[in-house]
């Protein structure tokens, strides 16, 4: 396992979900006449005026505004996604400039499929931990695009998990210890010039997510000596529905361990929001002393395992950004031809 | 036709891998895996004596990029310089192998010959899958239009639907037996049973067959080392003969054909392979069949003969295929529990009949199965290959 040399945690956390969902059913309606099962409830759509961009700010303004850490003292601004508006240009340079930690900061994108938020989180606590900056924000957005008619038309949506790093006197929740897992396994991937990813079916199951997500988990299990009945909640990747209750009970967590934080059956798959988007809604009803395990997972692949304690300062700032459940709570429902509209999907000339 | 018989040939071992998703196995670990275990089964016998390897494939060029499966295979698994040819029936493929074979060994062109199936599907996406299969077809009358085998099998199934009055359900006991008797195969795919409620409820793949109504190709590799009758004969234990084999073909389309309900290859090569074997319908006491759907079966063993025609559902229903049944059927879970393995199903079907002519098949043993028979269909009965073995006493 990776300890930094300097303690750190989360000091301020903060999440964003576009209020547009569309009902995995009625997806199902055009594609397969309704047939068969659907692997979620619903899924986010973000609108269209919506990108990995401007859902960043607005989960990072609330990291900020729980952590009261002024913008400047930032020492980067980091985002993770499979959706950067640009090849070229990172999303961290607007982002930066919008909250007002710019000039003085670092601000290259990051991506590792699904897992590219936990990169930027694992590099966050090796800047604090080394003592080069005391802030770095780690954020994991996307606004996922799934080929239409495909399995993972159901599940691709968007949202945003901002976590401010700090050191651990000032946090909410101190991270004691990171794994990182990463073998070369193409169970799912987008050449440069194509609009939507490459899938290898059932591959992305046994040899890719649930390989990968065990590995690191019980790496770290090991490293720290301890069992999953040691922490109070755990958070997996949840592609879907299935997979992270599935994982969870092989490793040994329960339901009531993974129930909070598990927001894919109303909101699909946020992609490289989808672990740190779990975390935060777990940050919104943990109480101090409490132990969260969290896995993610990226295709190509791999899996980050953390281990975090909840300290007395989440009941402090806890409220003073919207809660997850907010977001969540927060939904207009489209029905396919808007969702294509928005999505870009129609061709158009 | 008179056959240039000078023994008779013997089944000396057979040997088979799980049929699974074998992402991390190549074709050749595959077969290599299964010539082991066959060879296992008979520790005395000198690799030097096999005379020919005939290799049951049916995907290779498609699914795993490699021609020439016959010497690739055999270099594979420690036989390279022998003659070593694939063949190729769609289906049909493992059956028509162990007929080529049988007839090498039968003829005394050689004393002892490897029949090995083998496939490998999961190194590509299912579309590839699908379109592989669908060569299966009519290429110019069936197959340019995007018919595939499943949708073939739906339109049978839905006119035989219409002639007897039938519903969907009245098929479910195959896929139910299937998966009952591979719970108990630790080698087969799916190992769970299913009821006949789950098979009225499954959602549609190709109306009206619903997704409990089809098999899913996988990976896998079995192998049958066969022999002359002095050979087999320096061995100790039960032995299982060779009684038969015959395949037979029909007219490719199913547009052209007089009757499309009745699948003439398949009864053609029942009768020759029985007839061979000096044996009638009667005596058959376990069956392996082309199982992908219900609807597969019920042709065949209606082609055949062994129930009238509309009859083969009411006999499923009343237990006739179980272990315990008059027609004893997918004794290790069928194509659609065991697993579907394209043109090594064959394979696999006879290593299960050994099984049970040896007395070994376990829990889905059928008591006292002397007599059994092996069919393989290559598309909709385009090619059919029997076999039909026997178990001989010391």
């Amino acid at each position: 396992m990776m300890k930094p040399n300097r303690p750190v945690g989360l000091v301020g956390y903060g999440v964003y979900v576009p209020r547009y969902r569309i009902a995995a059913k009625e997806i199902a309606r055009v594609w397969t006449d309704g047939q068969g099962g659907v692997p979620v409830d619903s899924k986010s759509v973000p609108g269209p005026d919506e990108d990995t961009i401007t859902m960043s700010i607005e989960a990072a303004r609330s990291a900020l505004a729980r952590a009261q850490v002024p913008a400047e003292r930032l020492g980067a601004v980091w985002i993770g996604s499979e959706s950067h508006p640009y090849s070229v240009k990172p999303s961290g340079t607007v982002v930066a400039e919008a909250l007002g930690a710019s000039p003085w900061v670092s601000a290259a994108d990051w991506e590792f499929a699904c897992k590219a938020g936990s990169e930027a989180l694992t590099a966050g606590m090796a800047m604090v931990g080394s003592g080069m900056a005391d802030y770095v924000l780690a954020v994991g957005a996307d606004t996922a695009q799934g080929r239409p008619g495909d399995a993972l038309e159901y599940t691709a949506s968007a949202g945003a998990a901002a976590l401010l790093i700090g050191p651990a006197e000032q946090a909410l929740a101190t991270i004691e210890a990171t794994v990182s897992y990463v073998t070369d396994t193409p169970d799912f991937y987008r050449r440069a010039d194509r609009p939507y990813p490459m899938h290898g079916n059932r591959f992305t199951g046994e040899p890719a997510y649930f390989h990968t997500i065990e590995s690191a988990a019980r790496r770290l299990l090991g490293d720290l000596d301890r069992t999953p009945g040691d922490f109070t909640y755990a958070v997996f990747h949840q592609p879907n529905a299935k997979f992270p209750q599935v994982v969870a009970k092989r490793l040994g967590f329960s339901d009531a361990q993974i129930a909070p934080g598990l927001l894919s059956p109303q909101i699909g798959n946020t992609y490289s929001g989808a672990a740190l988007a779990g975390l935060c809604a777990t940050l919104d009803v943990a109480s101090p002393g409490d132990t969260i395990f969290v896995t993610s997972y990226g295709s190509g692949a791999g899996s980050d395992a953390y281990a975090l304690t909840v300290t007395d300062a989440i009941l402090e700032r806890r409220a003073r950004a919207p809660l997850t459940a907010a977001y969540l709570a927060r939904a207009e429902f489209v029905d396919y031809a808007i969702y294509v509209k928005w999505r870009g999907k129609l061709v158009m000339g | 036709m008179r056959d240039n018989i000078v023994t008779s040939v013997y089944i000396i071992g057979a040997g088979a891998t799980p049929v699974a998703e074998h992402y991390g196995r190549s074709l050749a670990d595959l077969a290599s895996e299964a010539v082991r275990a066959a060879f296992a089964q008979v520790p005395d016998l000198d690799a030097g004596r096999v005379g020919a390897v005939y290799v049951a494939n049916a995907l290779g060029e498609s699914m795993a990029s490699q021609s020439q499966l016959g010497s690739y295979l055999a270099a594979a698994v420690g036989l390279a310089g022998i003659p070593a040819l694939r063949i190729e029936a769609a289906g049909a493929s493992g059956g028509a192998a162990l007929h080529q074979a049988a007839q090498a060994v039968a003829s005394g062109s050689c004393d002892v010959a490897v029949v090995l199936g083998a496939e490998k599907v999961t190194d590509r996406l299912d579309g590839a899958l699908e379109a592989a299969l669908a060569l299966a077809t009519d290429a110019e009358a069936e197959g340019i239009h995007g018919i595939t085998l499943t949708a073939q099998w739906a339109l049978l199934m839905r006119r035989y639907m219409y002639e007897h009055g039938y519903a969907a359900e009245v098929f479910a006991p195959f896929p139910v037996n299937a998966h009952a008797n591979a719970a108990k195969n630790p080698q087969a795919l799916y190992r769970f049973g299913i009821s006949a409620d789950k098979y009225r409820k499954a959602g549609q793949i190709a109306s009206p067959l619903n997704m409990l109504d089809c098999s899913s190709v996988a990976d896998g590799a079995a192998a049958l080392i066969i022999a002359s009758e002095r050979l087999a004969r320096e061995l100790s234990g039960p032995l299982v003969r060779l009684a038969g084999t015959a395949i037979g073909s029909d007219i490719p389309a199913l547009g052209a054909r007089p009757d499309p309900l009745d699948l003439a290859a398949s009864r053609a090569s029942a009768h020759v392979a029985l007839a061979r074997a000096h044996l009638g319908l009667g005596d058959v006491q376990v069956l392996e069949l082309s199982d992908p759907h219900g609807i597969t079966a019920v042709l065949a063993l209606e082609s055949i003969g062994f129930y009238e025609r509309g009859a083969a559902p009411r006999h499923a229903a009343d237990g006739a295929i179980a272990p315990a049944g008059r027609t004893p059927l997918a004794t290790a879970g069928g194509y659609k529990a065991r697993g579907d393995i394209a043109g090594a199903s064959g394979v696999y079907q006879v290593v299960e009949l050994v099984r049970q002519l040896k007395g070994v098949a376990g829990p889905t043993q059928v008591p006292g199965a002397r007599v059994a028979l092996a069919q393989c269909l290559g598309g909709v009965g385009v090619t059919a290959a029997t076999s039909v073995l026997v178990a001989e006493s010391l």
